[in-house]
């Protein structure tokens, strides 16, 4: 190869590298970052200025050091094997009864008319009103935490997917009719995939519900191994070093979740648009 | 002009049952607690074979009358045979092109196709040889796997048409369907609509209210005067109006449905 030639391919090479990383640099949004950066400083101060007694609010640093502790002792790994294991388990019973019972629900009139109001008031009642129910049916343990993240899960689901059945569009219910499609053809063919995006909302919404019923279900039923009992741990024993790093973790999580359907969601967008 | 709408057309022998029976069919709509008639005493009887254009003003009850002949409505006074047989629901005997093309968006060009079969009893195999077959008739085989949204106006279209025919039914109705297409686009398919409906020999209903359509594609016409839907006038259509589309006869006929539909000549000319 000439020099000419390489420096002809290297130059366009470099000029690719820069239009990249700019594209990269261009695709973070900044934005959200700076409040949190603020909110950090804001608490590096307010701990170096002695602002707040450090009873009260840990140095940013005791925070990283208690990490470093947790993760090397593997306490830390346990409680957030033991509280993910919690909140899948849930979700995933949740999930799987919410589309059950909410393609019944759409594919069936009869069934709409008799169970659909219940499901609806179900709704409209404050999730953590079934702590105390659900706690005495299935005791505090494990089988009572997992059934409230499984109703917690449930809820979005069972609505996004009836909706979605029962709002499939007349022309398309003639259509079927006249095409002779069974009651099995119709729902996997014209019901379920105009119900999608409805139920992917409902699934987007139960990720969240499952997580704040995940940490409730932990901090108001008895203390188990997870991120919830270290939390109650933090606060019997005043270690608030542990408690700020547990909701630091929270809200990680959270957002880690958050973020994941949002990514699922816009993909399925792609995909039925295309 | 008075037709004789029980008495079988000079084509078919006299003793044939005509292969669609319309028997003094009247229908309402229930609107505000108000019964709204839409179509008043609609008699008609088509032979085998046969292609019959029903022109009228829009909301004059040609997209009911067609709902009622699918089966798809069954509340309406008088009866409506096939082949001898009431209609009791939609079969598989009949199909429909809608005027918008109503494809599923999330399946390919073959899967909406091959669901008009999926009743049909034929294995797999059989049933895509047929889709096969139906997208070739309408020239669109290389688009088997392509999606609704990535087809044009008149490629939808064409789909849907091929849909219609994948269970070779023996009667075809089409509600206004080149309607939404752009003149052009709905000129060619005209004629392959002519072509196709012929090779398939299904007796075809087809609804529109463009004149040249009506007067192009069938045999017979039919004209509707509205509020209620009623028939004011069943023409037939000679052999050299329906194959030229410039002949003398052509032109007559046209001007004569304008004229019962109540379009003044002048006006008629000047487009
Ligand atoms: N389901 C319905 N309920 C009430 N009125 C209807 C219904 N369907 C159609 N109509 C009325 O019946 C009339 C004829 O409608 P349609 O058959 O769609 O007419 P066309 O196809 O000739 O345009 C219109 O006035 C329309 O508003
Ligand atoms: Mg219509």
């Amino acid at each position: 190869m000439s020099i000419d030639a390489a420096a002809a391919t290297t130059l366009p090479a470099e000029a690719r590298a820069g239009t990249a990383l700019r594209s990269v640099t261009r695709r973070i949004d900044w934005r959200p970052w700076t409040a949190f950066a603020a909110l950090l400083a804001l608490w590096f101060a307010a701990h170096h200025f002695g602002w707040v007694p450090a009873k009260y609010l840990p140095s940013p640093l005791a925070v990283v050091q208690r990490l470093i502790r947790e993760v090397t002792a593997g306490t830390l790994l346990d409680d957030l094997h033991e509280t993910l294991r919690r909140n899948l388990s849930g979700l995933v019973i949740g999930v799987a009864a919410g589309l059950a019972l909410g393609a019944l629900l759409g594919a069936s009139s009869l069934v709409g008319r008799i169970v659909g109001p219940t499901v609806l008031a179900q709704r409209q009642t404050a999730l953590f009103a079934w702590v105390p129910l659900l706690a005495m049916w299935f005791g505090g343990g494990d089988t009572g935490k997992i059934t409230f993240i499984a109703v917690a899960a449930f809820q979005p689901v069972v609505i996004g997917t009836w909706r979605g059945i029962s709002l499939v569009p007349a022309t398309y219910r003639e259509l079927s009719h006249v095409l002779l499609l069974s009651r099995w053809n119709y729902m996997r063919l014209v019901a379920l995939p105009h119900a999608l995006p409805m139920i992917f909302t409902g699934l987007h919404g139960a990720l969240i519900y499952a997580w704040l019923a995940t940490v409730g279900s932990e901090l108001f039923l008895n203390i188990s191994p997870g991120l919830g009992g270290r939390l109650n741990e933090g606060s019997q024993l005043f270690e608030i070093d542990l408690l700020f790093l547990v909701i630091l973790l929270f809200g990680l999580i959270g957002l880690g979740f958050n973020t994941l359907a949002e990514r699922a969601e816009g993909l399925l967008i792609r995909w039925n648009n295309r | 002009m008075n037709a004789p709408f029980h008495s079988p057309s000079p084509q078919a022998p006299a003793t044939a049952v005509p292969a669609l029976d319309i028997r003094h069919v009247s229908k309402a709509f229930v609107v505000d607690g108000k019964a709204v008639e839409v179509l008043a005493d609609i008699s008609l009887s088509v032979e085998a074979g046969s292609f019959v254009s029903i022109v009228g003003a829009s909301g004059c009850g040609k997209s009911t009358l067609l709902r009622l002949i699918l089966g798809l409505d069954l509340d309406y006074a008088g009866e409506i045979h096939l082949d001898g047989r009431p209609v009791e629901g939609p079969g598989p005997e009949r199909s429909i092109v809608f005027q918008e093309h109503r494809l599923l968006p999330w399946l390919t060009v073959e899967g909406n196709v091959g669901a008009a079969l999926l009743h049909s009893g034929l294995d797999a195999a059989a049933r895509r040889r047929s889709v096969a077959e139906h997208l070739e008739l309408v020239g669109l085989e290389a688009f088997a796997k392509a999606y609704p949204a990535q087809l044009s106006g008149g490629m939808a279209q064409r789909v849907a048409i091929a849909r219609a025919l994948a269970n070779r039914p023996r009667f075809l109705l089409l509600d206004e369907p080149l309607g939404a297409l752009d003149a052009l686009t709905r000129l060619r398919l005209q004629g392959e609509l002519k072509r196709i409906v012929a090779y398939e020999g299904a007796t075809a209903v087809l609804v529109t209210h463009d004149v040249d359509e009506a007067v192009f594609l069938g045999h017979r016409i039919v004209v509707l005067h509205p509020r209620p839907g009623r028939i004011a006038a069943v023409l037939e259509v000679p052999e050299e109006a329906r194959a030229d589309r410039s002949s003398p006869a052509f032109v007559a006929l046209r001007d004569r449905v304008l004229e019962l539909l109540g379009v003044s000549l002048g006006e008629g000319r000047a487009r």
